[in-house]
This record gives C-alpha cells, structure tokens and sequence, in this order.
C-alpha cells in the first residue's frame, strides 16, 4: 500500500512540479527581457491575487467555473475519450439555466427554482456531451472531431437565440436579470469579500469535486469506466458494454461541464450574456491534464490557472498580461513532457502511464 | 541435430577455451538491475563465446529479459561489468550497441506495415539517388543480403502481407543489415506456430555458421536441445548455471530453473502435480521421489557458489558440467499420461455449437457452418495451424464476435443472442490469446483485475467492496502463487506468467460451466505451464467443459480427451487422444488429409 501511495505521488505530483519550475524559470525570462525585476513581478501578482480579500475572490470564482470544466475533461479522458466540448457545454449550461429562470415564475422562492435552474444546466450539457456521444457509441464517430464541430454549432446556435429572437436586453447580447434563482455571492456571507464575484456556487464545485473523484475510484461505474479507458478490449471481454460507457461519459461529462455555467448566469450576472464562457471550457482541457485527471488534481490545477489568469492583471502594468498565456503554455507543454522524463530521472518502473496518452492525441 | 550442436559446441570451444586471447563476445558479470524496489537482476553473469547460438532460461520473472536488455543498451545497469569482445561498454546506449555491432530483435516486431520489406530493412540508412530514395540499390543490396545470410525473402513485398515468421525474418534480416555480428533475441518464438518455429532455428543456425553470435531467450527447452550450444539458466534474478547443450537435458534445465523437480513428458511438456493422484502415471510416484533428490541436490546455494567459485577462479565455463543427475529424472512414460478417464457423454452436452458461421475481418466464413459439442468433464483440444478460424471460434462463443448464422448452446440453453455480460453470468468463461490486451487492464492492480467482469459480485449498492476485494484477491494470490504476492501491484509489473495465472485464477472461479481457453500457456515458463495445466486438469475433473486452443501441439496431446483439427474454417477431424499424435493430425492440420 506504502509503495502504491509514493508512486501514486510520483507520478501524480512530481511531473506537476517540474513542470511549474519549469515555468517559473521561463517566466523569469520573459520579464527579464522586459527589463523588469522577476521578484517585484511575482510579488506583485501574488498581491494581486492571494494578497487580499478581493484578489481570493477573483481567483476562486474563476476556479470555480475550471473546476468544472476541468472535471469534465477529465471524466472524459478516464474513460478513453478527448472531451474538446466542454466550452460549449458550459456555454449550452448557462444557457438553459437562464431559459429556465425566465420561465419561472418571478416570486418563486429560491430554495425550489435554485435547484431547478441547476439541473436544467446539468440537462443543457449533457445534451451537447450526449451527441458526440452517442455518435461515438454507434457509429465510431471520433469524438475530438464531433466535439470540436459541435462547439461551433452549439456556440453560433445559442448566438442566434440570443440576438435573432428578442430573448436579449436591445441594444446588449444578454437576457433580462434571472430574479428568482439567484445563488448568493460570498460577500453576502463574508463583507471582506465585497465587490468579488466569488458566489455560492463553489461550494456546488467542492461537491462535484468530492462526488466525481467517489464516482471514479469507488463506484462500480467508475471501475467500468477506467478500465474502458486503460484496456477497451479487456473491458469488453469482461462483459463491460463499452459503448454505453463511452455515451455516458460524455454525458456526464457534459453535464458538469453544463453545471459550471450557473457560476456566471445564477451567481455573478444572473443573466445569461452570449460569450460568458470566454475559453473557460478549453482552459479545462489544461486543468485536467496538469491536475492528472484526479479530481482532487483537477481543484488545485484550477486554483492555480485562475490565480495566474487573476495575476496577469495585476501585474500588467509591468509586463504584458499576455505573458501569463504564455506561462499557461509553457506549463502545459512541461507537465506534458515532464510525465515521462521524471519517471526516467527516477528510474520508476518502466511503463508508462495511461494517463499520458491524450498528450499524444 | 544433436551432431550439428556438438560441432558448433566443439567449435566454440576451440575459439573460447582454447585459446585465452580471445575474449568472449559476451561477458557480463555482477549485474544488477533494480526497478524501483524490484530487484530483476541481482549479480547475474553472463558469458558467450564467439559463434555460438546461447540460450538464457529460466522461469518467467527470472531476469533474463532484463539482463539482455543491459547487454543492448536498453537499460543501464545499477552495478556489475558488461564487456562486448573484450571492450567494458558497461552502461552503453543503443546506438552504441548498434554501432557495435549488436542488434536485438524484439519480441513485438518494429516493422512499419505499410513499407515493402526491403524498404523497412534499409529504414534509416536508406540508399539515396540525388534526393529520393533509391529503390532499385535497396532492393538488389537485400537480395545480395539475403543470399548471403540464407534467409529467403521478398524484398518488394508489403510487410503487412506477411507472416509473423516471416515479418520475424525481416527483422533478423534488418539487425543484420545494420552490420550486427551478435543478435539478441528475446522470445523469438513465442509468437510462432510450429512450423515456423522450425523455420526459426534454421535461420539462426544459417546465421550462426555465417559468423555471427546469437543470444536468445526462450521457453521451448526442448527444442533449444535442438539449436543452442550452450545454455545460461537464471532464477530470481541471478545466474545460476551455464551448461553446454549436449551435456544435459531438458528435464536437468528445467529443475535448476524452478529449483525443484519439475516432471517433464515425452514432449518436454510439465506433467501435473495430480496426475499421479488421478491415476494418470502410474510410475511417476517414485520417479517423483527421484527426481525430488535430483533438485535438493541442484537447489539453491551450492550451485551457484560453486559456479561463482569457478568463475573467481577464472576457470573456463565449459568445465562447468552439470550432468550427473540428469539420468535419474525419468521422464513419465506417455501412454501413462494420455489415459485419462473416459467421460461420459451426457444427453444434454456442456457446450454444443450447430452449423456455426462466422465472418472474420479477412473472410466472410472464418468459420463456416462448424458443429461440435464438448461434454461435461471433457477437454476438446482444437489443433491446427493458426489463422484457420480459431480465434473467431472462441470469440464468437464468448460472445466478443456476430456470428451469422447457427446456434451456441451451454447445458442446453440457447446463448447465442446472450451479451458477453450474461454469457459470462452463465458461466462461460475466457483465457483470451492475448493476456495484454484482452485479459488485463495492466494498469489496475492484481485485486481490480482479479474481480475484472465480476465486479458486479464485489459491489453494493453500486460502490466496490473494497474490503472483499482485497480479502478475494490475498486467497486468489495465495491459491495460484501469484508473484509478488501483492494484491495492490499493478499487473503492469508483473512477469508474462504471473500476468496470465491472474487471468487464469480470474477465469476459472468454482462456478463456471465451459472454458475457452485459448494459448493458455503461451509465453509461459515451465512451472507455471505445469501450474496451469494442473488447474485445467482439475476443472475437467469437476465436470467443466474446456475447449483448448493451442499452437503447441504437444500441450493439446498432454491435455485433450479429444482432438478436433480445424483446417479454413471448418473441423476436418475429431480424434479419441489414443488416436492422436502429431504424425496422425500433422496432414489434417495442413489440408493434405480431409
């Protein structure tokens, strides 16, 4: 057990941390040739971020929306399949959260329309993860290409609903405010926190957190969905019906990737305003490969992106903000690298691990 | 054949022994290799002479792989000496080894399948007119190659049109083109079917008398009498004899492998541990108490200080003689072995298959209209040469593969439109040919693979018991030995033989009917093949049905009550074993008797 729990860090945490040294020392390179002082930088986007209640805000809110996207990537890897579609999963997810909350009665009281909105994000991405899916499962569509083609479609789709139907507020690319679902901002609860978007819905990500990470390493499911995802043909001998495996990975995955959307449209804007996701479902695609696709890996990786996300603006007026995007390249690049290369330093055992493949896709 | 291996140990010898100056081509010594925890090599040594073909055995897990690996370069060891004709290339690189003149052939061939053969062979190093790539030299260089070499091949012809013997060929054929004088081979013929095995040991002899050196690991003891010169054995990492060929036998090798008596029949097949309770051997009682003293004698401390004793001394290793005992194992007669109990043939058979028809991925009737039936407490072996139906056979019985017309039918139930889920809950169970891919997630642990396909079983309420698990998992480990003994370790880790006891442990729980066993020792070392064979012969005796799928003939002859020949899809003969032997099936197996 001792020796299964050190290469469960070696091969989880160490990679990670090559790869961030990796980046710190590209990083101070990049602002060496700006012809500023590395240190004063990165005291000043630590500051900026971890340095005061406002900053913890930002950062956490924008984790929140990673985590889910994150956990849907990552869901999907376990069980074999490149989620490319969680961007427009989170987009489709807030989208009907929105719809929903519009429809509701005004005066409902939250503690029903609240969960309501919820499922009907839920509902919003696991259609959009169903349909690559289900294409997968029965007609061996690869699931990167239909993701891929589907975030256009889904993202000029809810484009149109917004703009071509009067569903917006004139003259905005957003709906009306949602009223009765709102889900209460962190301010509310803790004044220091005030002005920040951070909302309730992180609690709702610690949730997911704790349930997918009990769905894959505890449950019957997740036993039959890693196996699909390490040895398809092992599992279908084991009487294991993959593609019913892969179609309910994508929707579940779809399905938190959809949950994620209630942290912007139920908990910061209580609108629905088209192009909230602003890449948040792609940088998911980063927050699962650095955080290992372990859901616990999946929370720090997105602690970590939103807090660099949250530092390039503050120290902008240094170095370029752009410089944090490339920092977000390097590491992803490094921990991609690294998997393989740290193991070998160490001399481990020899194989590599699965969890390094959806690097090669 | 033994006269050709005495030559070539006499040749060997007169360059090696008899003159001092020449070193070896091969001498490695103190070599230890650790992957993490795991120790693969603890002071293990190897010394060849120059122009000999050297077999390194030893059970799986011993070592061997691991040890040939340093010697290429694929590995640097943790400590100990590796010279190369006299030169310390201790901790080199591939590219060194290439450079040098060493080249191992891999047990998974490293062939690009869409490249002709000569195009893969000169891959790297490929001749060039100005700037394209010059067929016409390539090609005439290979033939000059391959008629030098004396093996045969087909230099314009698609690599994915070929045999796996013959794919095999091609990478003995690039390793030599890239200049290599000793060739390492790992495994070679564990993937072939026996001709092509034959085929194999020619080509390394014709290899070997054109001048260069061979090292090889295999498990076919009795077929390295056959071609080796001299042979090194391994267990638990270290070295524990070198022998010349000719001055043992195969039952001697396999009891310093395993470090106990291993009971061999006529064949070099391991007989079971309950034959002679089953009545099967009527003499091996005693030949078992002989054979007993024989590995008290060879086991454990005294041979290899005595063998490190003669190696200190610097004496030459061809004075090692390990052949004092070797008479005293007498081998257990085979009419012994094959009479086995009648079974009786119930009404209602285990498995019975009518007029089935399934399409392959190269024939729409890779198996046409066959009909068998498989009675309780009977093993039907199913020979013949493989790629005539086989695997779509047992796929299709386990319910992995359409079938398109027919029916399957287990104690008289009708399977055929059963998932796999349900066919597995009847109790049709499956030893896939191929462990790695079909049989294990390697990267789950023992436990996980081990409840692989009865997970439902382990679960509550939809979550994995844990501590069931486990508990199954220490006594599944315990009953089929499984190395290490760790239910956490990741099959991954595992040698090719414990690999497939988990998969064998996995599918044969107390409760199933029919066993498609396919390749089930395939890769095998010697005492996990008698293992093996023990738990077939135990299930035949609890009433199973067991449909065997064998390239080895001689294991379908060791185990079967019957011996059905497939030939293209269909069954050309079924045989009572006292019927049987490789003479008997040997036309029906090519098409020649019908």
């Amino acid at each position: 057990m001792r020796a299964a729990t050190s290469a469960a860090i070696e091969d989880g945490v160490l990679p990670t941390l090559t790869a961030l040294l990796v980046a710190l020392v590209a990083g101070d390179l990049l602002i060496l040739s700006y012809g500023q002082a590395p240190g004063e930088v990165w005291r000043l986007m630590m500051s900026g971020t971890w340095g005061n209640a406002y900053g913890i805000g930002q950062v956490l809110y924008k984790a929140t929306t990673l985590v889910f996207t994150g956990l849907s990537v990552a869901i999907g890897l376990r069980a074999g399949l490149f989620n490319i579609g969680a961007e427009s999963q989170l987009a489709a997810g807030g989208f009907c959260a929105a719809a929903l909350g519009l429809l509701l009665p005004t005066g409902m009281t939250p503690w029903l329309a609240i969960p309501m909105c919820l499922l009907a994000a839920m509902l919003g991405g696991a259609l959009v993860g169903f349909i690559p899916g289900v294409l997968r499962a029965r007609f061996g569509a690869h699931e990167v290409i239909a993701t891929i083609m589907l975030n256009f479609v889904v993202l000029a789709l809810l484009n149109w609903a917004i703009s071509a139907t009067g569903l917006a507020v004139p003259e905005t690319l957003h709906t009306p405010p949602v009223a009765s679902s709102s889900i209460p901002r962190l301010a509310a609860f803790f004044p220091v926190f005030h002005g920040s978007a951070a909302n309730g819905t992180i609690l709702l990500a610690l949730m997911a957190v704790t349930v997918s990470a009990w769905l894959l390493f505890r449950s019957r499911f997740g036993y039959e969905l890693r196996a699909t995802g390490l040895q398809p043909l092992a599992a279908e001998s084991a009487g294991i019906r993959v593609p019913r495996i892969w179609m309910m990975a994508m929707v579940l995955g779809g399905a938190v990737a959809g949950l994620g959307g209630s942290n912007f449209v139920l908990g910061y804007k209580n609108y629905f305003e088209d192009g909230f996701n602003g890449g948040a479902g792609f940088l998911g695609i980063a927050v699962a490969l650095v955080g290992r696709n372990n859901p616990f890996g999946v929370l720090l990786a997105a602690l970590f992106f939103a807090t660099l996300s949250q530092g390039g603006l503050a120290i902008h007026a240094l170095v370029p903000k752009q410089m944090v995007e490339v920092l977000e390249g390097i590491v992803i690049l490094a921990v991609a690298v690294s998997v393989p290369e740290v193991r070998r330093l160490l001399r481990a055992r020899p194989a590599p691990s699965a969890t390094t493949l959806p690097v090669t896709v | 054949m033994r006269e050709r291996a005495d030559q070539g140990v006499s040749r060997a010898a007169g360059r090696g022994a008899g003159s001092a100056a020449v070193a070896p081509a091969v001498r490695m010594s103190g070599v230890c290799k650790f992957f993490g925890p795991v120790q693969a090599n603890s002071e293990a040594s190897l010394e060849v002479q120059a122009g000999e073909i050297h077999a390194v055995v030893g059970e799986n897990g011993a070592g061997k792989s691991t040890l040939l690996r340093v010697l290429a370069g694929l590995y640097a060891p943790d400590g100990g000496t590796v010279e190369v004709f006299g030169r310390d290339v201790t901790g080199w690189s591939t590219s060194d080894a290439i450079a040098a003149g060493v080249g191992m052939v891999h047990q998974h061939f490293m062939l690009v399948p869409t490249l002709t053969v000569a195009e893969n062979v000169v891959l790297g190093r490929e001749p060039m007119s100005g700037l394209t790539y010059d067929r016409a030299t390539a090609e005439s260089r290979l033939e000059t190659l391959s008629r030098e070499s004396g093996l045969a091949c087909v230099p314009s012809r698609l690599v994915s049109e070929l045999s796996v013997g013959e794919a095999q060929r091609v990478e003995i054929l690039k390793t030599l083109y890239r200049g290599a004088t000793l060739l390492i081979l790992d495994e070679p013929a564990a993937v072939l079917s026996p001709p092509e095995v034959d085929e194999l040991w020619r080509v390394l002899r014709t290899v070997r008398d054109a001048g260069a050196t061979i090292v090889l690991v295999t498990h076919k003891l009795d077929e390295l009498m056959e071609v080796t010169d001299r042979i090194t054995v391994m267990r638990h990492g270290k070295t524990v004899m070198r022998l010349r060929t000719s001055e043992t036998t195969p039952a001697a090798i396999a009891t310093a492998m395993v470090g106990r008596a291993v009971r061999l029949d006529a064949n070099g097949m391991p007989v079971g541990a309950d034959a002679a309770a089953l009545g099967l051997a009527a003499s091996t009682d005693e030949d078992a108490g002989a054979a007993d003293d024989h590995g008290a004698e060879l086991d454990g401390a005294s041979v290899s200080e005595a063998w490190t004793a003669i190696l200190d001394a610097g004496a030459p290793p061809d004075e090692m003689i390990v052949s004092s005992a070797r008479n005293r194992i007498t081998r257990s007669a085979p009419a012994a072995i094959i009479s086995a109990p009648t079974p009786t043939y119930a009404d209602v058979p285990r498995l019975r298959i009518t007029a089935l028809t399934v399409p392959g991925p190269r024939s729409p009737r890779a198996v046409g209209a066959l009909s068998l039936s498989i009675a309780p407490g009977e093993i039907l072996g199913l020979a013949g040469v493989e790629g005539n139906g086989q695997t779509e056979l047992i796929e299709a019985i386990a319910g992995l593969r359409a079938t398109t017309s027919g029916t399957i039918t287990v104690d008289g139930t009708d399977v055929t439109r059963y998932s796999i889920g349900k066919r597995l809950a009847l109790g049709i169970t499956h030893i896939p040919e191929d462990r790695q891919t079909r049989g294990l997630v390697l990267d789950y642990s023992i436990a996980d693979n081990l409840i692989l396909g009865r997970q439902t079983h382990f679960s509550r309420s939809g979550r994995i018991d844990r501590a069931r698990t486990l508990a199954f998992a220490e006594d599944r480990i315990k009953a089929f030995d499984i190395r290490p003994a760790d239910p956490n370790a990741l099959a991954r880790s595992l040698s090719g033989g414990n690999q497939q006891k988990i998969v064998v442990a996995r599918e044969m729980p107390a409760d199933f009917r029919v066993l498609l066993a396919a390749q089930p020792t395939r890769g095998v070392d010697v005492g996990a093949i008698e293992f093996i064979h023990d738990q077939l012969r135990a299930a035949r005796c609890a009433g199973k049905a067991i449909l065997l799928v064998s390239a080895e003939l001689h294991e379908i002859l060791a185990l079967s009550d019957r011996v059905a020949v497939m030939y293209r899809g269909r069954i050309v003969t079924i045989l009572p074993r006292a019927a049987a032997s490789e003479d008997v099936l040997g036309p029906f197996m090519t098409g020649a008797a019908s």
